[in-house]
């Protein structure tokens, strides 16, 4: 079967559209919010949803992820209750579904178990963002044997690297927008013409650009550099200010974004 | 060393993409100095003239006779610049950081002897300096917080996790991020991505090796054991390293056992930990059965990190190292004890050091001869002791 992935960008080039790509952090406040919150996405225009594992010391994320890791730790989220999340999400929806997560996380748990699991609940793929590339081979093998892809990040430092890390990155690239942690921001200054020339002629994995877009009007800019854009934290921000409330906020939000974007 | 950056299984570069470009030019930078005669002199004269090395080696004839076994020497760390080994690495790392033109310097703490030194080699090289620092170290060591703000640099203190050392390399790491181009993350431990668990232990060698001369010069033989506490591990891995080829030099390491490691309050990392990969490392770390890093204790400040540098894990592995546990209460009452002995106030990282030697001295032949490590002085902790053993001291 082909990868959700793929398919996805594939339908996206023909229709002439950008992806959505959206972050939530699994079970906060609680599992089922998380579980409206995700198909309220995918109803109003996320094209591809990246489910957040909690993490003790998420050293990438700012504030906003941070605080929505521990407000998922403490209601006793844990790998195997997200992975029963995404076994129920399966049943609702066929789009691409990723899991976003530190290392440890699928170090501790057997690598494996892991990518087996992956395979079971038909996650597409996985973001690791302390796995740089160098040491990929933790997780390669696994991975490939599952049929589940590793996406890698490139960043504004990554330069020479660039064309390197997206021949290995599958379904597409991250392209991290800032230097710094996860986070909205009012402006993005790197040169993403620059920074990607080296892989400009290059089709076979797309680029998304994540960290800091907090809006539709962000979105459609960062869009025009790229595949797709990738937003995380302003979603989460939502989930902190809404709880159980959240999915009916968080689909207005994708809306306009989505609007924003094919505007 | 297995791999580049590797000891057997453990060490690497786990770390984001956007410092991968910064820690690959400290790695060449690293390379191109650390046999470089100019650097390396001036180095000498730094820790010569500034730190005030060779640090002494001298002999505890009262502890000796007390305890009837092992000739005790103390290697005293505790007497050069800013009271700790902590200046050893340090010196090294911003000498290095100049050389790559950095201008601002960041660090972590956590019992403040990192970041005392760290402030004041800025000081001394003129260079911006912020440390971050839990706010339950800042609490207990509110002493070196003064101290640093007295030299100048910037103390952030860090709420999140348990508000100690983990959470303060944590917020460095997310500083680091962010201002890659300008900063220079100076880390206190040999912990982290390759190349720093590597160039830590580089600068710190320096104990090992003056102890080897010095025993040499005063018993004319290597000693039978050398003793130092752990938490991150550099100390011990200075005053282990030119020992590990000597294979009758028993090395062990002192962890921080807390309030007992059958409690959940402790942060003794060999005892209780399993494999991960945390902080740039794949080392032991106290951790859950999904890999989320465990809230640690110790009355120890310096001690109280999840973790232990690769390649302790690594000389743990291949039984080459042991390692200990000591409890607050026994730190305390070898806090204690050496005062009274020797008149040495010793810090209380290195109090756990010096508890496992009560331990195993007794234990030795007369005619044997073991070291203790004494890291760092203790007149930061002179409070928090009094706290524990509930003593009011009158701050007017």
């Amino acid at each position: 079967m082909k990868n959700r992935i793929d398919a996805c960008f594939e339908k996206l080039k023909a229709e002439n559209k950008k992806a959505l790509v959206t972050f939530i952090t699994a079970g906060d406040p609680d599992m089922d919010t998380t579980e409206k919150c995700v198909l309220e996405m995918y109803k109003n225009g996320s094209d591809i949803i990246e489910i957040g594992v909690p993490f003790s010391d998420p050293i990438a994320e700012g504030a906003t992820i941070q605080k929505a890791s521990l407000r998922s730790l403490s209601g006793g989220t844990n790998l195997d209750k997200i992975f029963d999340l995404v076994r129920k999400l399966r049943t609702q929806t066929d789009k691409p579904m990723l899991l976003m997560m530190y290392i440890n996380t699928i170090f501790r748990f057997g690598t494996a178990k892991f990518f087996e699991l992956c395979k079971e609940t038909q996650i597409d793929g996985v973001i690791v963002p302390d796995m740089p590339f160098e040491e990929r081979e933790e997780l390669e093998g696994e991975a490939e044997k599952n049929g589940i892809y590793t996406i890698f990040l490139v960043a504004p430092t990554s330069h020479e690297r660039v064309k390197m890390i997206a021949e290995k990155s599958k379904g597409f690239l991250y392209v991290v927008s800032s230097l710094g942690v996860t986070g909205m921001r009012s402006e993005i200054t790197t040169d993403f013409n620059e920074l990607l020339a080296p892989i400009r002629n290059n089709d076979h994995c797309p680029c998304c650009i994540g960290f800091g877009i907090s809006n539709p009007e962000q979105a459609k800019k960062m869009s025009q550099y790229a595949d797709g854009v990738i937003m995380g934290s302003a979603v989460v921000k939502i989930v902190e200010e809404h709880g159980k409330d959240a999915p009916e906020y968080v689909g207005k939000f994708i809306k306009s974004v989505r609007e924003g974007m094919d505007s | 060393m297995s791999k580049i950056g590797r000891f057997g299984e453990f060490g690497g570069q786990y770390i984001p993409e956007t410092v991968m470009t910064a820690v690959h030019e400290l790695e060449k930078a690293y390379d191109k100095y650390k046999d470089d005669p100019e650097f390396n002199k001036e180095l000498q004269e730094l820790y010569h003239n500034y730190a005030g090395r060779p640090s002494m080696l001298y002999y505890a004839e009262k502890m000796t006779k007390d305890l009837g076994g092992a000739k005790i020497y103390i290697k005293r760390e505790d007497l050069n610049h800013t009271g700790s080994h902590k200046i050893n690495n340090v010196l090294g790392q911003i000498l290095l950081a100049k050389k790559m033109g950095k201008k601002r310097i960041i660090a972590e703490t956590g019992a403040g002897q990192h970041g005392v030194a760290t402030a004041t080699v800025c000081a001394l090289m003129g260079l911006e300096c912020e440390v971050y620092m839990g706010e339950t170290d800042m609490k207990r060591q509110s002493l070196n917080v003064y101290r640093m703000n007295l030299l100048g640099a910037k103390v952030t203190g860090v709420a999140s996790g348990t508000a100690t050392l983990k959470d303060a390399i944590n917020e460095a790491f997310r500083d680091w991020v962010s201002n890659i181009d300008t900063t220079y993350y100076c880390i206190g431990s040999v912990m982290g991505p390759h190349p720093y668990p590597t160039m830590v232990r580089d600068f710190q060698k320096v104990i090992s090796a003056e102890i080897k001369s010095q025993l040499m010069e005063k018993e004319g033989r290597l000693p039978d054991c050398v003793v130092a506490c752990v938490g991150g591990g550099s100390n011990a891995m200075g005053a282990f390293y030119n020992f590990i080829e000597d294979k009758s030099v028993k090395l062990v390491g002192a962890e921080a056992a807390g309030r007992g490691i059958d409690t959940p309050d402790h942060a003794a990392t060999v005892a209780k930990g399993s494999l991960g990969i945390f902080h740039g490392m794949k080392s032991l770390f106290l951790q859950n059965e999904y890999g989320q890093i465990d809230p640690v204790y110790s009355i120890s400040a310096g001690l109280d990190y999840p973790g232990i540098g690769p390649e302790h894990a690594y000389l743990n592995s291949i039984g080459r190292a042991q390692y200990v546990d000591i409890t607050d209460e026994e730190a305390v009452c070898a806090f204690e004890y050496l005062s009274r002995t020797e008149g040495i106030i010793p810090a209380i990282e290195s109090s756990h050091a010096v508890a496992a030697a009560l331990k195993i001295a007794p234990t030795m032949d007369k005619d044997s001869i073991l070291v203790i490590n004494l890291s760092g002085r203790g007149d930061k902790d002179v409070y928090s002791i009094a706290r524990y053993r509930e003593v009011e001291l009158n701050e007017e």
